[in-house]
């Protein structure tokens, strides 16, 4: 029996859905999201985990909707896809601790893969260098693959365990209803509400939370996903993915340059500093991270939404390296990197390559 | 000559490295690629069609998914 056609993997189909996230974005940082920042996975994660407490950098406290709505939004395209498969079990806690140390990696730069593209078409040269260590990162875990790496198979899952990060998500979002930020408070009940610096900017809920939903289910049925296309490009010289990759950055910038938030240069770019080496070294680290761990950190939440539960741990990697990068000042500020961010770059580097050459083995398929 | 793949719980890019690299080993005959999820089958299918193998035949058994490869 043929399979049904998924318009949306198709080449035209993650042409306009690399497009409709640029434009969204553009958007997002339009109605109030920080600068260059209409959707960052990273940063947005970090947010998070500020709202909840488990880092107290006051400026970055939020429970960001859009990655609620990414969540729950390729949960219901996959539930109505027949899609949503609950599994894990592939080497659940090397992922936990990729996740970890991608997370570590990008708040170096500032930024995930979606934002490294967000500040080029927003005019951040410094994310060049963000985008060349993105690259650098991908094609050393390229280099892994084709000896033979593998974190093994995942198993099927309970229908529970599948459900775990899906309930986990609208949990928080429940949490935001009931305590919503008020004027002047950095606490409203259990969460955390950033006053000033990039917590405090944001688009209002419903947009944000709609956008999110949106996005979720488009990336869910396109499986976007922005280390992918740069893995499929070295890897097997395939431009699908980065055709996707490509519209984003192009379609943001157009939004951009007719919104006016293009503003070309270098020096005092929002929420981005000038290293150019850590710039660099934050994303290949994180790239790197990325690769070994099979998507960026977008496609992670996307896939965790499916039931992936090894995509969900990943996730929950992410949470809690933000919280490390921010209570040991291994995240950098737009006055430089971080106190600790050298060293945290140098550990994460070699947990990469002990999780890489240790799994390096020849899959019998 | 045919052969089997089974890249069940396999996660990208692997059930596509290992079929690229068999379809290379083969330069031609059948392979039959077991996959267990929607992304693989698209994956596997796009690639093999553009190194000029043709997906004959694709079927879902339970949670699986059956293709088969020609060359």
């Amino acid at each position: 029996m043929q399979q049904g056609r998924n318009i949306f993997s198709t080449t035209t189909g993650i042409i306009l859905v690399g497009a409709v996230i640029g434009v969204l974005a553009a958007i997002l940082q339009k109605l109030g999201n920080p600068g260059n920042m209409g959707i960052c996975v990273a940063c947005f994660d970090r947010d998070i985990t500020g709202a909840v407490g488990m880092h107290r950098a006051e400026v970055v406290q939020y429970l960001r909707p859009e990655i609620l709505g990414f969540v729950l939004g390729a949960f219901a395209a996959a539930l109505a896809t027949r899609e949503f498969k609950p599994r894990g079990g592939s080497a659940p806690l090397a992922r936990f601790v990729l996740g970890m140390v991608a997370m570590i990696g990008a708040l170096v730069f500032l930024g995930c893969p979606w934002r490294t593209l967000l500040r080029l078409a927003g005019g951040d040269g410094n994310a060049i260098l963000g985008l060349a260590g993105l690259t650098a990162g991908v094609w050393i875990g390229t280099l892994f693959f084709k000896q033979g790496y593998s974190l093994g198979r995942s198993h099927g899952q309970s229908i529970g365990t599948g459900l775990l990060m899906p309930l986990l998500i609208l949990g928080l979002l429940i949490l935001r209803l009931i305590y919503p930020p008020v004027d002047g408070e950095p606490k409203s009940g259990v969460l955390f509400y950033s006053l000033k610096g990039p917590g405090a900017s944001h688009a209002p809920l419903l947009i944000s939370l709609g956008i999110g939903l949106f996005v979720g289910f488009l990336a869910q049925r396109s499986r976007f996903c922005t280390m992918g296309a740069l893995r499929d490009l070295i890897l097997f010289r395939q431009i699908h993915l980065f055709t996707g990759f490509a519209a984003l950055l192009l379609a943001a910038w157009l939004a951009n340059l007719a919104i006016g938030q293009f503003n070309p240069g270098f020096a005092g770019q929002p929420v981005a500093h000038t290293q150019s080496f850590w710039n660099f070294s934050g994303m290949f680290v994180a790239g790197l991270a990325f690769a070994l761990a099979g998507g960026c950190p977008g496609r992670q939440l996307f896939m965790s939404g499916e039931g992936d539960a090894d995509a969900g741990i990943f996730v929950l990697g992410m949470i809690t390296g933000a919280a490390f990068s921010h209570n040991f000042g291994l995240a950098s500020s737009p006055a430089g990197i971080g106190p600790h961010g050298m060293a945290a770059l140098i550990i994460g580097l070699m947990i990469c390559l002990l999780i890489g050459f240790s799994n390096v083995q020849r899959v019998r398929a | 000559m045919s052969q089997t793949v089974d890249a069940r719980g396999l996660s990208c890019p692997q059930p596509v490295l290992i079929v690229m690299e068999r379809m290379k080993e083969m330069g031609s005959g059948q392979i039959e690629v077991i996959v267990d999820n929607e992304v693989s089958r698209e994956n596997v299918g796009r690639a093999a069609r553009s190194k000029g193998w043709q997906v004959e035949d694709e079927k879902r058994e339970g949670g699986d998914y059956h293709l088969l490869l020609r060359r």
